[in-house]
């Protein structure tokens, strides 16, 4: 049998990746340009006996889905910045609850409303810093429409795995674009999901650390009863104020995602085994960099890609070992710097590290990646 | 022979946070009758809340309880229901939680019709930030925001939830103890978004503010406001100015939306 080929929109591939990886809830508010992947669901949702419902704002519906995960299933929102904004409270609950869910964030310009049909990228930082206090964060940032289907499946599977909210995001162009796909067979691609408690219900905490730093969560309506709160709280689920207690559960949180980070972070490496100047970049700004190297290589420039595909956890050993062996770092992305500031994080001052910025709304294309390239040169 | 409430209430969670006094106890144990009454199991039973006093209830009692974020109850109850919905889904708070900042999800929820009972304990204040004016605060009444007198006019809860689409409404006060699980169980028992408001008090932010010298007098306030519904259809404009009509306001079978989706699901799969 010959494998289901199509061509279709980023956003629509997340949508169905979503499917694929068991997904049986969605809840949203529509946003530009995010909102095919709720159209697309509340079609199809139905089909495979899951629920969409669309709520009154982000804030809601974010709630509801974390509602629907603690009834044990796969749920999921979309959204762009404002509404992304909207949810940081209720994805901080998610992070202190450790309630598994997705959230697809198609970046747009902003602050505020910004240009809704732009493309950004300018919503990496408020993905790790977005809600208050600390907790763990893993942020996924495919380039292609292929690339978002195989990524909203993987960012299932973590969330699933780690007991945490996970955080696709694709620009605009990304989410927007048309292009081939081939959709993955059943079975083709991993799928996680939750492990149920293996103590009986008596026995059981949420929070229970003798199962390690993800402990197993029950759902609700399978026999388990226990208490879900966003204060502090100790391993038996209920509120606590015990310093002790309190300190060890959130160096936990974010423990559970750092000691994972070599398992979670995901990068790809173009042309870099003899180059002399780096390109680090992501989403449709990475595509635009590939073609730049290419152009720089006709002419002599050994030039090589990293293409960051997990933002959150970042790839700081791997940006450090290649600050190692080029001469430059170059990072071009649509905003005023904020992959710059964590790569320059990385390099530790051991190579320069320059940027190439846009927040106009227009992509940055090849030529102007090349114009940077010339530069350092 | 008493009412066991042992079997209901998580062991070594008690004593509560709440003051001496405070309405909400009272409020937690007619729930916790009116869920016997009805039979719902505790494995099948969902409490959630949002932030405040009120809402620190689902912590005390044996079910899936969910305590969230402030005002959002409503909201992840909605996400409970609609994924599983052979799950008896109650969402309890205080005034502030329900019409303030989580009025959104609050009339949505109504508008909807999904089958949630949703009580919210009305004390006209928000109690645990130390006594704000709420949007159910009188006009004129003190605040720790409203040191001149409330310049805001009130909701009128019940009112609010008929007019957005509730199929339940009903209305009583922690005084009328024996009166709250009755009203509570039959909200349970009705298909579709029930609200229950139980005029409530809180001594501690909101009556030593305003001039209420002790407890009883709070109580007695709530005693002598309420008229049952049956009293006050005999009684004139007049006569019930300053007074609160308690019982079911309202009540009327209308499609419950997670069961209407479910219907959607079938006819879809059936092609
Ligand atoms: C987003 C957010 N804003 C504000 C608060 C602070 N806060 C906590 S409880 C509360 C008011 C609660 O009042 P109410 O719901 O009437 O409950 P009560 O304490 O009176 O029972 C407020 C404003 C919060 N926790 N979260
Ligand atoms: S502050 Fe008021 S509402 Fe809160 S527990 Fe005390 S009496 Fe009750
Ligand atoms: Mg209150």
């Amino acid at each position: 049998m010959s494998k289901k080929v199509a061509f279709m929109q980023g956003n629509e591939a997340c949508a169905h990746g979503a499917i694929y990886a068991g997904c049986r809830f969605f809840a949203g508010y529509p946003i530009t340009p995010s909102t095919e992947v709720a159209e697309v669901l509340s079609a199809e949702l139905p089909k495979v006996g899951g629920s969409f419902i669309q709520m009154e704002d982000e804030i809601g519906a974010m709630a509801a889905v974390i509602g629907a995960s603690l009834t044990g299933v796969k749920a999921l929102t979309a959204t762009s910045g404002p509404g992304f904004s909207l949810k940081q409270e209720n994805i901080g609950y998610a992070c202190i609850t450790e309630v598994p869910c997705v959230i697809i964030n198609v970046m747009r310009g902003g602050p505020s409303t910004g240009m809704p049909t732009g493309p950004s990228q300018s919503d990496v930082m408020q993905a790790k810093w977005g809600t208050h206090g600390d907790h763990p964060a893993i942020c996924l940032v495919p380039a292609s429409v292929q690339e978002l289907f195989t990524e909203t499946v993987r960012a299932f599977n973590l969330s699933e795995k780690f007991r945490t909210p996970v955080t696709v995001m694709p620009d605009e162009i990304v989410g927007h674009m048309r292009e081939r796909i081939v959709f993955p067979e059943p079975g083709e691609l991993e799928v996680v999901n939750r492990p149920a408690p293996t103590v009986p219900p008596a026995d059981y905490r949420p929070y229970d650390t003798s199962f390690g730093d993800v402990p197993p969560l029950a759902a609700f309506g399978s026999g388990y009863r226990f208490h879900v709160t966003g204060l502090n709280k100790a391993e038996d689920g209920f509120p606590t104020t015990r310093a002790g207690i309190v300190q060890a559960e959130e160096e936990r949180q974010v423990r559970k995602i750092e000691k994972a980070t070599d398992e979670i972070v995901t990068w790809e490496e173009y042309l870099l085994d003899d180059a002399d100047i780096a390109i680090v970049a992501f989403g449709s700004t990475s595509r635009s960099a590939r073609f730049a190297v290419n152009e720089a290589r006709k002419h002599g420039i050994r030039a090589g890609l990293f293409r960051i595909i997990t933002y959150w956890p970042f790839p700081e050993k791997q940006i450090a070992d290649l600050a190692s062996r080029v001469k430059a770092i170059i990072t071009p992305e649509m905003n005023l710097g904020m992959t710059l500031h964590e790569v320059r994080r990385c390099v530790k001052g051991m190579t320069p590290v320059s940027g190439i910025f846009r927040v106009d709304g227009e992509p940055i294309g090849p030529a102007q990646i090349l114009a940077g390239i010339r530069e350092v040169m | 022979m008493g009412f066991d409430y042992g079997k209901y209430i998580r062991p070594g969670k008690l004593p509560h946070i709440w003051c001496p006094g405070c309405g909400h106890g009272i409020v937690m144990k007619g729930l916790i009758r009116a869920i016997d009454s009805v039979g719902f199991s505790k494995d099948m039973t969902s409490i959630v809340s949002g932030i405040g006093c009120a809402s620190r209830l689902p912590g005390y009692v044996d079910f899936c309880t969910l305590h969230t974020t402030h005002g959002r109850g409503v909201a992840f109850a909605t996400g409970i229901k609609m994924a599983k919905p052979e799950m008896n889904v109650i969402c309890v708070g205080g005034d502030g939680d329900g019409v303030a900042i989580g009025g959104n999800h609050f009339i949505h929820a109504c508008r909807r019709n999904i089958d949630i009972t949703y009580l919210i304990m009305n004390n006209n204040i928000y109690g645990m930030t130390g006594g704000q004016f709420s949007p159910t605060t009188p006009t004129g009444a003190k605040a720790s925001t409203t040191p001149y007198g409330n310049p805001d006019p009130p909701f009128d809860i019940a009112k609010l939830a008929i007019g957005a689409g509730a199929t339940f409404v009903a209305r009583g006060t922690a005084f009328h103890a024996a009166q709250i699980d009755k009203l509570l169980a039959e909200a349970m028992r009705h298909k579709g978004f029930s609200v229950v408001e139980i005029l409530d008090s809180c001594p501690t932010t909101y009556g030593r503010r305003n001039k209420y010298k002790s407890v009883i007098e709070m109580m007695n306030h709530l005693k002598d406001v309420a008229v049952p519904l049956s009293a006050a259809e005999k009684m004139t404009a007049e006569q019930l100015r300053g007074k609160v009509i308690t019982g079911v306001l309202y009540k009327e079978n209308k499609p419950e939306y997670a069961s209407e989706y479910r219907k959607l699901v079938e006819r879809v799969q059936a092609g």
